[in-house]
């Protein structure tokens, strides 16, 4: 890897937080006029996480400064890996640090809203880190590596290889982003039973922290979604930017479904699609 | 105006505390959020967190019952805050005002930034009063009525 390639995995690493900003401003955009409502400047995530920044400290456990940079550094981190061109596995377990010093920093208050947001956050966890583990094990099948690099080298867009785990990661994104109906740890708009779940005891420079993780993580899981048509970045980036505006129809024509039920379905629908996929593969002889 | 500053003027979120109204004016502070009025376009969000809320909107007279918990959400929000009294009950204690429980208006118990009259308010006068908390915010005096 050259000093030119070097700096440019480096800058879209550190572009994450940005790119995932700008998705969320459109986001709420977008929900926004499918509400028949005008809905709030592009920029306004930007301009809540400048006004949470300025905010007075007003922290609940000593540990939650530190879990919150950790959130961060670890979506970072996780970033990185994908630019890198490293193993998708790693990026993987690096995403579930991040996830884990967020549901650390929820249960190291001492506040029942927030203790449940984290138990259903371990549980979101549950429901899509396997089905993201089986996806990679089909891209491994494919391409023979778990690398982001194999996958830019086997040539073929996977789309036209394993559509059916493109479809099983779409169930992924939508628990990934926290919307309905499988917002069940923690949500904005009026869905308020929870407080904030998981974010309830997160407050001024802590919860921007959490928030720009927030945009990372979704960012880098857009990236490893638009690998699947990986000879040509653009059409990869308009998959991946189609599958966000899917999980925002998704989002606004579904209420919250109660944790067993998106457990069920995730793994029940996540689960069979990848290994019919696989499966027919085998029998046409592809892997 | 720093970045600071204008990122505080655009983003606004809001907790509201029913203190013991008639819910008259808890339906204007929902209507102010649909579609019709749409406050979310300047930045107004409804996030029932107080560790995270910017104003908070007190319908209903304070009353003895439920003063500890006004002052104690009030206490929970981070400052910069402000509070916004809704309704003549929120500002006065209105027709409540001589019963033996209610103490009175809101800010008998908490400092009161912005009042908003009217039984129940309009969805219109809420969205005008979060403005002019606004400019309280931005260190400017309040317009004059003309």
């Amino acid at each position: 890897m050259d000093a030119a390639s070097t700096l440019i995995s480096l800058g879209l690493a550190l572009a994450t937080p940005i790119i995932g900003g700008v998705l969320a401003g459109f986001d709420r955009k977008l929900t926004a006029r499918m509400q028949e409502r005008v809905g709030p400047p592009l920029l306004q995530p930007f301009y809540d996480v400048i006004k949470l920044w300025a905010k007075k400290p007003m922290i609940a456990s000593s540990l939650q400064p530190v879990l919150a940079f950790g959130y961060l550094g670890f979506a970072l981190i996780a970033a990185g890996l994908v630019t890198f061109r490293q193993d998708l596995l790693l990026v993987l377990f690096v995403t579930a640090i991040a996830d884990i010093c967020l549901t650390v920093a929820a249960l190291s208050a001492k506040s029942p809203y927030s203790y449940l947001g984290a138990r259903r956050e371990f549980l979101s966890m549950l429901s899509y880190e396997p089905v993201m583990l089986l996806a990679y094990v089909a891209i491994f099948l494919v391409t023979g590596s778990f690398t982001v690099q194999g996958v830019l080298d086997y040539g073929m867009p996977l789309l036209l290889v394993i559509p059916a785990a493109l479809v099983a990661l779409q169930l992924v994104l939508v628990v990934e982003m926290k919307k309905s109906p499988f917002d069940v740890s923690g949500s904005g708009h009026a869905h308020q039973e929870l407080v904030r779940g998981v974010y309830t005891e997160l407050s001024g420079y802590t919860m921007a922290l959490v928030e720009v993780g927030h945009w990372a993580k979704v960012a880098t899981t857009l990236m490893i979604l638009s690998l699947f048509w990986a000879p040509n970045p653009v059409i990869g980036a308009a998959i991946a930017l189609a599958m966000f505006v899917v999980t925002l129809v998704i989002d606004n024509s579904y209420p919250r479904l109660t944790w067993q039920k998106m457990l069920r379905t995730t793994w029940a629908l996540g689960f069979t699609l990848i290994v019919l996929n696989i499966a027919f593969l085998a029998l046409g002889g592809v892997i | 105006m720093s970045l600071v500053q204008k990122s505080q003027l655009k983003s606004l979120w809001v907790l509201h505390y029913d203190c013991g109204s008639c819910n008259g004016c808890d339906i204007e502070v929902l209507a102010a959020l649909t579609p019709k009025f749409d406050a979310e376009r300047f930045g107004i969000v409804n996030i029932g967190n107080p560790k995270q809320a910017d104003v908070l909107l007190v319908t209903g007279p304070a009353n003895r019952r439920n003063q500890t918990v006004l002052r104690n959400l009030y206490e929970q929000m981070p400052e910069p805050k402000l509070v916004i009294a809704v309704g003549t009950c929120g500002c006065t204690g209105g027709v409540f005002h001589n019963c033996p429980n209610v103490l009175g208006g809101v800010d008998k118990v908490i400092p009161v930034d912005v009042y908003i009259p009217g039984c129940a308010v309009r969805p219109e006068q809420i969205i005008d009063a979060v403005v002019l908390a606004l400019d309280k915010l931005a260190g400017k005096a309040p317009k004059e009525e003309e």
